[in-house]
């Protein structure tokens, strides 16, 4: 084996230093027979090719993962996105899923909280509680996290346009809890961007969305620093139907507004970059998948050392979540989901993600059972601690077909990114259609081929059966909504009023102004304004997005 | 215009508030190559503003798409809001993660036709054709 | 909907089921679009003012007529738009999406909105529109807006359709500008520079009041003027509607607006003409020239000599 001056350099620096602050979980890694397992295979020769592109673990361009040791250190986190109906319901499976070994929890909000309306408004009427839990004030977010202490538990929350709201209702709890804010770890999705060309929980135009979220990178660099404040997300813009190559495009193209809005904002770049996380959507395609993650982090981490001149290694590295891909997920003979899924979270195990949601067999015909999301977090705990592929770092490194792969991709959505900034930019590129457009095209010609035939999908177009008997569903009770306004009609009863009028008042002075908008909404929270409340202000100052569809 | 011209109008809408439109706009595309002319409403309409925009396109069917589980609040509402704009006539159809045990209770409340994920887009164009094909049929001027 | 005569009641009281149906009667150009087409109250078409709303795709049009449409609500007006959007060259069908953006005045009883396909016609497209027109003025519109993505000739030919023609236009959209400069530029009456909170907005304006001032020919009081415009936050549209106002006024002040009305009307005959010529001239062809021929020049020239 011939050495590399970078071999030595890596096993000194980042392997020693990982080692010694977290151990690896076995003393030794080794296999039925008794083999030892290799904590990262490399080439017999390492040459300079080798360390451009593929390099060590945990080191430049972390083609081969953000930490040296990858799950010989430390599992990803096992992460399952609930949330339903009410608070009080929400909190009884977060307290299920903590005793069953989840280590994050995932809140799940409903529609009209992710778009910024009460309860009791006539557009919330009949969604309410339904694909999430339904917060109007710090009440229910009291609710939500009752005797669950915000300094053990890492909380990530799927909310976007007004997610400052929502992060200021989380801070307010934890300040009752007598927690204090550094230790408070979580994500925020906080990623409009991709709202407007995928998931459409958009509120306000781009541009004050853009002043939303660097508000909030400013505010959380100087209280929660350990909160990770976006969670830059491809996984909605996959499943709109858009390419994988789309996918890691768009998502980075995204990332690098961002971090230009943060910098337009006087931010520092080695400061908050490494509080951007990113959130990527595994397919069925597995070997597709695993060379879409390794193409994604190492060409986030050249946009970021190259365009942007990023100093500090995590400020360079591409950490994400992982979902399985819900639109995968079939009606017909649902049980053959669990391999779907078991399949995508291995993709996503071996392109190295940090953390992971399985979907649950009964997806695709509505919320999960409790059943359901078992079998879905077995099915990692099956692939960390049965499977083997997590005990050595990126094991399909090396494979022709892997590295080939990786390559094609990482250019190919370079190219993507290139053609955006040569057309003034993402924020220009959504408002004339651009990326509606191209993941449109991308998710007709998808459809087309199963219409065809010429994409088989199991029990769909291809080795139908007799449909079984219809699953047991989870229904959410239709008196949650009554319940959950005749709540919210207590609490506008209960709080002073005259402080709520004057923080709102202030509010809506400071969203004229240049001003952080993060201590104004907490402020009013703390007063038990209300979301909607709180977001009517905003769109009296900002006006309201329409997509053109 | 001649009576080989006469295209098939139908308004594709997404009530209630979720913002998964891919399924919304693959049927809308779908139905535009099989040479119709599709009207276009985009998401988180409300029943009347769906009644309405029927009215003024003159449509002869209505698609409505619901991922969030609201269909049984939204679908019927619909229907109920052409029924107050004087076109208890336009059918209605609908489609999305709906299970099966709520079938009946959307036809009884006068959805002419539900598609779910499964369903054969080749079965989604021929509801929309004998939906148009009927409707015209009742409303010729006589 | 059953009996014509019904139908004619319910466009004179602005209902909007009965607007809706006529358009597609109208559209049709059958007997019975005749005897609606005939009923409709001649002074109220002739009291509306038709607006062409043309420019590139995405430069923000339908979103300045939603703004429009509040603007001419608060001023008690009631208001019909024409949003054209191209049919697929292939299966003839359409995806008309332009509504979108006007969604929230669907409830509105004096807000009439109808999309119209090209439906690839040659001609028939200005008969199509013309005749929705005169519907919606017949129901009271005080302001009918067309709107249509200025790229073609049929999308010329609509403009002049409209008694005022404005050219949407919004930086970054490319070097459109010169193409377009001997097209629509020289037909515009108006030229909006929207989106003018967006980098380039003002270079763009003075590119365009360059354009303007070359253009002498017209009267000092018809030269058409630059507006700038944020439809998405609803700024600079009470100016824009002010202007449309002015020149509304000026033109029928002078021969202008007469002019404009002959021209149109010219265009709709030219238009149901070559309409009602094209199944007859296909049917005379196809049954006489199966031979070789020679000169098909000439042979068009036997065959419309036939028509008569
Ligand atoms: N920044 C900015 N964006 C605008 C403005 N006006 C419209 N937009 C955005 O531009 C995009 C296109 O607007 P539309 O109104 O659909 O444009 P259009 O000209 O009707 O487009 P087509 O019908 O496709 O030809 C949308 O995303 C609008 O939100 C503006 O004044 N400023
Ligand atoms: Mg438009």
């Amino acid at each position: 084996m011939t050495k590399h001056p970078q071999l030595d350099s890596w096993q000194e620096n980042e392997l020693q230093k990982s080692l010694s602050r977290f151990p690896e979980r076995k003393a030794k890694f080794v296999n039925h027979g008794g083999q030892e397992i290799p904590r990262v295979a490399l080439p017999d020769t390492i040459n300079d090719e080798y360390v451009k592109k593929l390099g060590f673990p945990g080191r430049y361009p972390f083609t081969r993962g953000v930490q040296p040791t990858m799950y010989r250190g430390r599992l990803w986190t096992m992460r399952q996105y609930a949330g339903f109906s009410t608070a009080a319901d929400s909190n009884r499976r977060y307290r299920y899923l903590l005793d069953q070994g989840t280590t994050g929890l995932s809140v799940a909000f409903d529609l009209p909280t992710q778009i910024g309306y009460d309860s009791d408004d006539p557009l919330s009427s009949g969604e309410v509680g339904k694909v999430g839990v339904a917060i109007d004030s710090l009440a229910d977010m009291e609710m939500l996290f009752d005797a669950i202490p915000l300094d053990k538990v890492s909380t990530s929350m799927t909310i976007n346009a007004p997610a400052a709201i929502l992060l200021a209702m989380y801070v307010a709890v934890a300040e009752k809890q007598g927690v204090a804010l550094e230790k408070l770890q979580g994500t925020i999705q906080n990623d409009v961007l991709k709202e407007y060309v995928a998931r459409g929980t958009y509120i306000f135009p781009p541009r004050p969305s853009l002043r939303l979220i660097t508000n909030i990178f400013k505010w959380c660099a100087e209280h929660t620093p350990a909160f990770n404040t976006i969670s830059i997300s491809g996984y909605h813009i996959r499943e709109a139907g858009s390419t994988a190559v789309q996918e890691v495009a768009l998502t980075l193209a995204n990332g690098c507004t961002y971090v230009q809005a943060a910098l337009d904002a006087g931010l520092e770049l080695d400061v908050f970059a490494r509080r951007l996380a990113f959130f990527f959507n595994s397919s069925s395609d597995l070997l597709e998948e695993v060379a879409k993650f390794r193409a994604a982090r190492r060409l986030w981490a050249r946009l970021m050392k190259e365009r942007f001149g990023a100093k500090k290694p995590a400020s360079l590295m591409l950490r994400f979540h992982t979902q399985t891909a819900g639109h995968t997920l079939t009606a017909q003979q649902i049980d053959n989901n669990i391999v779907r899924v078991t399949i995508q979270a291995l993709a996503a195990v071996m392109g190295g993600t940090q953390s992971l949601h399985t979907n649950s067999r009964d997806e695709a015909l509505s919320l999960p059972t409790e059943a359901s999301v078992r079998t879905a977090l077995r099915t990692q705990q099956i692939i960390a601690h049965e499977s083997g592929v997590a005990n050595t770092v990126d094991p399909l490194a090396g494979s022709y077909y892997i590295e080939q792969l990786t390559d094609r991709i990482e250019q190919q959505a370079l190219e993507l990114i290139d053609t955006i900034d040569k057309s003034s930019g993402v924020v220009a590129c959504i408002e004339n259609g651009f990326i509606q457009r191209k993941i449109e095209n991308a998710s007709y010609a998808y459809q087309q081929e199963i219409e065809k035939g010429e994409r088989i999908i199991v029990g769909v177009n291809e080795f139908q059966s007799e449909e079984e008997n219809p699953p047991e569903l989870l229904r959410v009770n239709p008196q949650v909504e009554e319940a959950q306004i005749a709540n919210l009609a207590l609490v506008r009863e209960q709080r002073d009023q005259t402080e709520v009028d004057s923080d709102l008042q202030r509010l809506r002075d400071a969203a004229r102004s240049d001003d952080n908008l993060m201590p104004h909404i907490l402020a009013a929270v703390k007063h038990y304004a209300t979301l909607g409340e709180i977001c009517n202000v905003l769109r009296s100052v900002f006006g309201e997005y329409r997509d053109r569809g | 215009m001649t009576k080989e011209t006469r295209k098939h109008r139908v308004l594709i809408a997404k009530p209630g508030l979720d913002g998964h439109d891919r399924g919304a706009k693959y049927i809308a595309r779908t139905l535009r190559d099989a040479g119709f002319e599709v009207v276009y409403t985009g998401i988180r309409r409300t029943p009347e503003e769906i009644a309405a925009a029927a009215v003024q396109e003159d449509v002869a069917a209505i698609g409505l798409s619901s991922l969030s589980g609201a269909h049984l609040r939204l679908f019927p509402a619909v229907v109920e809001a052409l029924r107050k704009v004087a076109a208890p006539d336009i059918p209605v159809l609908g489609g999305g993660v709906i299970p099966e045990e709520d079938f009946t209770v959307l036809k009884e409340a006068g959805i002419a036709e539900i598609f779910t994920p499964g369903t054969p887009v080749e079965k989604i164009i021929a509801a929309f054709s004998d939906a148009c094909e009927a409707h015209y049929q009742k409303r010729n001027i006589g | 909907m059953t009996s014509i005569a019904e139908l004619i009641a319910g466009i004179k009281n602005g209902e909007p089921r009965a607007i809706g149906r006529a358009i597609s009667i109208v559209e049709d150009g059958g007997v019975h679009g005749h005897s609606i087409l005939a009923a409709l109250d001649v002074e109220r078409i002739e009291a509306a003012t038709v607006v062409g709303l043309t420019g590139p795709p995405g430069a923000g049009k339908s979103t300045l007529t939603n703004q429009l449409i509040a603007h001419y609500r608060s001023q008690g007006k009631r208001i019909g738009i024409i949003a054209i959007d191209p049919s697929s060259p292939i299966s003839g069908g359409a995806l008309l999406g332009d509504r979108i953006r006007m969604m929230a005045h669907a409830p509105d009883q004096h807000v009439v909105v109808r999309s119209m396909a090209t439906r690839g016609r040659l001609g028939g497209l200005c008969a199509a529109a013309g005749a929705a027109v005169r519907v919606m003025a017949g129901s009271g519109c005080n302001i009918v807006i067309i709107e249509t993505v200025g790229v073609g000739q049929s999308e010329m030919d609509i403009v002049r359709l409209a008694d005022i023609t404005a050219l949407v236009l919004a930086p970054g959209l490319g070097d459109d500008i010169q193409a377009m400069k001997a097209g629509l530029l020289e037909v515009a009456d108006i030229l909006v520079v929207n989106k003018a909170d967006c980098p380039g907005a003002e270079s763009l304006a003075m590119d365009l009041d360059g354009v303007v001032r070359e253009r002498q020919k017209a009267p000092d009081n018809l030269i058409p003027k630059v507006c700038m415009t944020v439809a998405s936050e609803g700024k600079g549209i009470g100016e824009l509607a002010e202007e449309i106002a002015r020149l509304d006024a000026a033109c029928r002040a002078s021969a202008r607006h007469l002019l404009r009305r002959r021209q149109s009307q010219h265009l709709e005959i030219l238009d149901w003409a070559m309409e009602m010529l094209r199944p007859r001239l296909l049917e005379l062809i196809s049954s006489e020239t199966d031979d070789p021929v020679s000169d098909p020049r000439v042979k068009a020239m036997e065959i419309l000599k036939k028509i008569n």
